[in-house]
């Protein structure tokens, strides 16, 4: 019976829903989790990384923090191989802006393009749905420092701290608790690692399961944005202490 | 002999126009304004082919007024101008290109400073702090030269304005049948009066 229903992406249920829209959803819920933090003086990302090995090489392969624009940057929690789709998109759109307008595109429009697609993708027949959610961080003049999240459906929601992917109800919960209004950077990225070893499988956390990213200001008001290197990641985990033991891994 | 002058100070940009529309050595109106607003704090001041003239600068400014209703955000002066120099640059290399010259002034929504810039049909743009097309450059920036200081009043701007114009009646071979005159600043655009009237004797 449903068979008539979930094929295509296009028609409603009787009940009112479009079933492929909610499977998309569902995929991202068994993705690795990306939360993002926005505070006074900048924004982290952090995302958990699911493909570890040993042999995979550290710094070459961002599997979820990608850079979009000169002010904007985002967590991709799903199919990554969709969300670079998406992201390519994004990339093409920020710069024809900069090409006409000779300013960085403000964050809600880049974002509400990208949903704009997402959303003809569960209108059009025959198409499936982008299986991914986006956080994305970002800055522009008009206003400030920036938090959205983005879903299969072409939804967004301007944020100041979310999460995407597995057990984000509970990554939620415990932002909603942790959260506090006007707290600097630092912070944040503290309170992201927190999140992220409760969320996570494993109790101690290592550099090459998690991915972070900052957007911030510099002295003097140049806004930046940084994708962590692994040893930055060990050193914020070791300030926590939330990093592997390094003897017990040898064991 | 179009006269379009534009002029900055500390919190404002001054952008005048001559009123009168001609054909060949005819006057047809004395009452011609040559500036279209383009959001609540930029305005366009345009001369050259009649017919071109009005037609690209209300595409301008249904373009930004369409921004503007997507966005519920303006563009800012400068995005603007970058916009209207891609628009004359496409123009130009096309069959017919628009013959226009402009002068864009406006005040930045968000941090208030005042900026001008400078338009050609041939699509170059320069951001200056004072500007004319036309004839009206030979005779008025040397006057600016000498008097234009980056934080003069709305006032005192309009003194300098007066000084270029009445070197303009003094030179001039025609009528340009006076001038209109707007300021922008950062609560809008506003309609200045200026004395047309005044006799100014040639040397």
């Amino acid at each position: 019976m449903s068979r008539r229903y979930d094929s295509r992406t296009t028609i409603f249920s009787p009940e009112g829903r479009l079933y492929q829209v909610e499977y998309a959803l569902e995929a991202i819920s068994h993705a690795g989790t990306a939360i993002g933090i926005l505070a006074k003086d900048g924004i982290v990302l952090a995302a958990e990384r699911k493909v570890t090995s040993k042999l995979l090489e550290q710094d070459t392969s961002a599997e979820k923090l990608y850079i979009l624009n000169d002010n904007m940057i985002c967590a991709v929690a799903g199919m990554t191989a969709d969300a670079n789709i998406l992201i390519n998109h994004a990339r093409s759109v920020a710069q024809q802006y900069l090409l006409t307008y000779n300013e960085d595109i403000p964050c809600e429009q880049l974002v509400r393009r990208l949903c704009d697609l997402k959303q003809g993708y569960t209108q059009r027949g025959g198409l499936r749905p982008f299986g991914v959610s986006f956080i994305y961080a970002g800055w522009d003049p008009q206003r400030q420092f920036q938090l959205y999240l983005s879903n299969p459906s072409g939804n967004y929601g301007g944020w100041k701290a979310t999460s995407a992917g597995a057990n984000n109800a509970s990554a939620q919960s415990l932002l909603k608790q942790d959260y506090k209004e006007d707290c600097t950077l630092k912070e944040a990225c503290g309170m992201a690692v927190k999140v992220l070893s409760k969320t996570m499988d494993s109790t101690k956390l290592s550099s090459e399961k998690l991915e972070f990213a900052t957007v911030g200001q510099t002295k003097d008001g140049k806004i930046y944005h940084k994708l962590w290197s692994a040893d930055e990641i060990t050193a914020l985990l070791k300030e926590h202490d939330l990093a592997k033991d390094e003897n017990a891994e040898e064991k | 002999m179009e006269v379009l002058l534009g002029i900055t100070g500390k919190d404002f940009t001054l952008i005048a126009a001559s009123k009168a529309a001609m054909r060949g050595a005819t006057i047809l109106k004395a009452s011609d304004d040559k500036t279209r607003q383009l959001n609540k704090h930029t305005l366009m001041a345009f001369s050259g082919e009649a017919g071109d003239t009005v037609q690209f600068a209300e595409y301008i400014q249904a373009n930004a007024q369409l921004y503007s209703m997507r966005n519920e955000t303006d563009l800012s002066p400068s995005a603007l101008a970058n916009f209207v120099r891609g628009e004359l640059a496409h123009s130009l290399r096309s069959r017919k290109p628009y013959n226009v010259n402009l002068l864009l002034g406006g005040v930045d929504p968000i941090t208030h400073k005042p900026s001008l810039y400078w338009l050609d049909y041939l699509a170059a743009l320069a951001p200056l702090p004072y500007a004319a097309h036309g004839y009206a450059q030979y005779y008025c920036l040397s006057i600016l030269d000498k008097h234009h200081h980056p934080d003069i009043t709305l006032g005192q701007g309009i003194k300098l304005l007066t000084l270029c114009t009445d070197e303009l009646k003094r030179r001039l071979p025609v009528d340009f049948k006076g001038m209109t005159v707007k300021a922008v600043t950062k609560d809008g655009i506003v309609d200045i009066e200026f004395d047309d009237d005044k006799v100014v004797k040639s040397a």
